[in-house]
């Protein structure tokens, strides 16, 4: 027992893969195998490895194989659905040649060393629900599989006396030319001891490939379907008090009176705490309002602690502000001939070809301000010491977290421990971390460790919301059809706003420069006008194109309509023959892509049906970032009820990890785009948000929603891309494009339902 | 076995020792277990569930349990566990995802189904759809697009097709075996 693990870990060697990663490779004590990807530390070099002995955790991103076959994977990205914790696991056991019903996956908390006081991630990236993991982990991952498998090939050899090219590898066994197999539990210990390549090894060819491209279930699916999956809502500390709030209802509030004598009277009721935000944090890293907190022992004595709170509150200068108002502002903005705050893309002369202009069209689309609802609320497990702190956090992005920690405790980057337990749906709003500083706070201010737990009422009243929007567009047509000229201007307010983003960058969360039908017009202007509000707003999933795709692909319709012409045929005009498009911003656009989502996805539809039949089709197409999507809706009315029949969605994402994931994904974000168009809306009162909960913010109901969504994935070799919302912006336009087929209902206005009802 | 014990323990020597009364309390089943919750009566079972209990797949989603990811089976019926004082259950049965599979571990058919079918987006109000889902199944054991629409969970993720692919995927598999 007085073994000392730290000197039995031995790191044979390190390859260095570029100038600040190193793969490393342990000999674990018990005959394991643990091939690892780390950053190199301030110096450049690897660290140690009798600092990492048995703490393979350390390692980063990693891979063991243990002496009885098992292999372990750590998965570093957050999972709020996206399937990541499946995915990236895939990644690395493919260039393993690993048996993947012996691989089990472990979530790895956040990866951080300490610097000379600077944060080293030593995992890399740890982003999850951005569309970044699964190009990041290609870049980054396949290589700890490699090394793994070409140590384990080299002892083989060995033990074999067979050359080591003459070996294959397949599913945990290696093969001679002979037939003789050994299994990689039984070479673990000796590939350990093998001395490294001079450089990495070779990847390997994508047409030897038995995982990646092959479908995998979710590998938490077991856990999830017998309750036994813990998110960080489920955790427990036995000395933990449960903290609930009650925040101020206006953002910019204060706190005039405050009785607790009723709520301390609770039994099980411990403390009554006022929270306040810190003045130049910016949004997202400091407590979003006042509050005042209840710690109680469980979490029923403290809701009705809370129940019994005495406050009074003071509203600041936002009690003055509706988004209703906003919206009239927006609309005096655009109607006027004042300068825009940024005039994001001016391609040509747009106010030269207007006077050559044969035809002109003019519409407006109103988006509605919109909240994450995440089924899991805001929570947050935190245990300060004097020389650590330790949390579980539902977040999608655990550097950020530590970086309110880290201010909030003066601790050094490697005395906080953040783990991050799969996540009950991010969409955006757990990058930020508000709920973490208020945890911490109140962590400090009672001495005790802290489970806080946000009710539905405040995650939909205390939000950062996506900004609603207003977009007015003109567009020009010369004789021959041709779309000559385009105006696409915007007012909103910026989600980058109050984040340390510079003035003339805060366009860029609510438009692209490179958006459609950028590029493709001759004379093309996009301007946005910055509208202000004290209402806290932040990422959201698919921003900017949800709003951009709705608003572009039915004023194409729209155009389409009034030429008296196939909408369809329109889009494909528009885009031009099949081509490579510089956009401008070193991406290309490949327009023989987009063409081919388009017309998968008519096809399927029967898009040729488009005129005469009864129901109605929509259609609609978007790129994002060298992915590509396309949407078909058929809508029909029965008894004057509107309802989807079918919907289609072609995506084109290049090389596909899991395609059993990437269906999911498709299907998910679609229904989400649906249920998000149909019928929800944030509206905010005197400055205070009128939504409380799901009746006020109603999601879909299973009835609302189409029975199947029919998915289309384009098979390629290029470099994956992320594909978490990809298929989100086009499905609320070919919907409101369907309508229109359907009703004659043209719905610039959203949520779509009740502007329906308004315009039938 | 009176006898047995007068000569194991002496019953003239006095003892100090106060027995500790029986504590008055809601005595319930959940998922075939007894338990007897001798704390508030008001106390709603979600929370009596999760934090006293540790059983945790039943989900907090709301105050009202309009997400359905609180829904537990009060014997075959779906209720949201939030709006359920433990007052109220005195000698009931109550299952909840924890109990869904077999003793042995075998999953209940629907539970494979969401396996099967993928039908899970972030899985936290999986929990939620599968009680639902598992009494559409014990009511309708071969039910109809209409019935799965009127099942009353809520979910962002998306997963309301896939769902509606594995409630029907189970009810075919229950029917090819007897």
């Amino acid at each position: 027992m007085s073994r000392d693990h730290m000197s039995d870990g031995k790191t044979r060697h390190a390859i260095r893969l570029d100038r600040r990663r190193f793969l490393q490779v342990l000999a674990s004590t018990a005959g394991a195998l643990v091939v690892g990807i780390r950053l190199a530390d301030a110096a450049g070099a690897p660290l140690p490895a009798a600092l990492l002995g048995e703490n393979f955790h350390d390692l980063g991103a990693y891979v063991r194989i243990d002496g009885d076959g098992n292999v372990l994977i750590g998965a570093r990205d957050p999972d709020t659905g996206t399937g990541v914790a499946t995915s990236l696991p895939r990644i690395i056991a493919e260039e393993l040649d690993a048996d993947w019903n012996r691989v089990s996956v472990v979530a790895l908390g956040l990866g951080v060393s300490n610097s000379n006081g600077q944060p080293q991630w030593t995992y890399g990236r740890q982003v999850g629900g951005t569309g970044g993991s699964i190009p990041a982990a290609w870049n980054d991952l396949r290589q700890v599989g490699a090394l793994a498998r070409w140590l384990l090939m080299q002892a083989a050899a060995r033990r074999l006396g067979v050359s080591a090219n003459r070996l294959r590898c397949d599913s945990g066994t290696v093969i001679a030319p002979d037939g003789r197999r050994v299994t990689y539990g039984s070479l673990a210990a000796d590939a350990s001891q093998v001395a490294l390549p001079a450089s990495a090894p070779a990847l390997k060819a994508a047409s030897s490939y038995q995982l990646v491209g092959y479908p995998a279930g979710d590998v938490d699916a077991h856990d999830i379907v017998t309750g036994q999956a813990h998110y960080a809502i489920d955790q427990h500390l036995g000395d933990a008090l449960v903290a609930v709030l009650v925040h101020c209802p206006w953002p910019d509030g204060t706190l005039s009176r405050i009785d607790t004598s009723d709520a301390l009277a609770v039994k099980g009721v411990v403390k009554v705490v006022q929270l306040k935000p810190e003045p130049g944090q910016p949004w997202g890293s400091t407590v979003i309002a006042p509050a005042v907190a209840v710690l109680a022992k469980d979490t029923w004595a403290a809701l009705q602690g809370r129940a019994k709170l005495k406050l009074e509150w003071k509203p600041g200068a936002s009690a003055g502000e509706s988004s209703a108002a906003l919206e009239q502002q927006a609309l005096a903005m655009l109607g006027s001939q004042t300068a825009p705050t940024t005039r994001v893309r001016d391609d040509g002369d747009f106010d030269a070809a207007g006077k050559k202009a044969v035809r002109r069209f003019e519409a407006s689309y109103f988006q509605p301000w919109l909240a994450h609802a995440t089924a899991e609320p805001m929570n947050c497990l935190v245990r300060l010491d004097k020389d650590r702190a330790r949390l579980v956090v539902p977040t999608q992005a655990p550097q950020k977290a530590w970086a309110v920690v880290q201010r909030l405790t003066g601790l050094t980057p490697d005395q906080i421990d953040i783990r991050v337990p799969r996540v009950g749906g991010g969409y955006g709003r757990r990058l930020d971390h508000d709920f973490v500083a208020e945890a911490v706070m109140l962590a400090k201010a009672v001495d005790t460790p802290v489970r806080l737990l946000w009710t539905r009422e405040q995650d939909f009243s205390h939000d950062y919301y996506r900004s609603g929007c207003v977009h007015s567009f003109k567009a020009i047509v010369d004789r021959k059809r041709q779309l000559t000229g385009w105006h696409q201007r915007i007012a909103s307010a910026s989600a980058l706003a109050h984040r340390g983003v510079p003035e003339d960058r805060l366009w860029s969360s609510e438009l692209r420069a490179d958006q459609l039908p950028a590029g493709l017009v001759p004379n093309y202007r996009s301007d946005w006008y910055a509208q202000q509000s004290a209402q806290p707003r932040g990422p959201f999933r698919g921003m900017p194109h949800l709003s951009n795709a709705f608003a572009v692909e039915s004023f194409i319709d729209e155009i389409a309509h009034q030429m008296l012409e196939d909408p369809l045929k329109t889009r494909l005009r528009i885009l031009g023959e099949p081509r490579q498009l510089p956009l401008g911003n070193g991406a290309t656009l490949d327009i023989g892509r987009l063409r081919n989502v388009l017309q998968l996805v008519a096809d399927r539809i029967e898009w040729k049906n488009w005129l005469r039949s009864v129901n109605g089709l929509g259609i609609a197409c978007w790129h994002i970032d060298g992915a590509y999507v396309a949407h078909a809706i058929e809508t029909a009315m029965q008894d004057q009820k509107l309802t989807i029949q079918r919907v289609v969605c072609a995506v084109d994402v290049g090389r596909v990890i899991n395609p059993l994931g990437l269906h999911g994904q498709v299907v998910a974000a679609t229904l989400d785009a649906l249920s998000t168009a149909l019928n929800p809306a944030v509206t905010f009162k005197n400055g205070q948000v009128q939504q409380h909960n799901y009746k006020d913010y109603p999601l879909a109901s299973m009835a609302q929603l189409p029975n199947d969504v029919e998915v289309i994935v384009v098979p390629g070799d290029r470099a994956p891309t992320g594909a978490s919302f990809l298929a989100m912006p086009t499905a609320a336009p070919a919907l409101a494009n369907a309508v229109f087929r359907v009703s004659a209902v043209r719905v610039r206005r959203l949520p779509l339902m009740k502007e329906f009802l308004r315009l039938r | 076995m009176a006898q047995v014990q007068g000569q194991i323990l002496p019953t003239s020597q006095a003892s100090n020792i106060v027995p500790e009364p029986v504590r008055d309390g809601i005595d319930l089943h959940i998922n075939g277990e007894h338990y007897r919750h001798t704390g508030d009566p008001q106390m709603p079972l979600l929370w009596y569930l999760r934090d006293v209990l540790r059983l945790t797949g039943t989900k907090y989603a709301g105050e009202h349990g309009e997400n359905g990811a609180d829904l537990i089976l009060l014997g075959d019926k779906p209720v949201s566990a939030i709006t359920l004082p433990m007052s109220s259950l005195a000698d009931k049965s109550v299952t909840t995802v924890e109990g869904l599979a077999a003793n042995d571990g075998t999953l209940h058919p629907l539970q494979q189904a969401f396996i099967d079918e993928d039908a899970i987006g972030c899985g936290y109000c999986t929990p939620g759809w599968l009680i639902s889902g598992v009494a559409l199944l014990r009511r309708k054991p071969k039910p109809g697009d209409d019935d799965i629409d009127q099942l009353p969970n809520l979910c962002r993720c998306g997963c309301q097709t896939r769902v509606r692919h594995a409630i029907k995927r189970a009810a075919a598999g229950k029917a090819a075996q007897p």
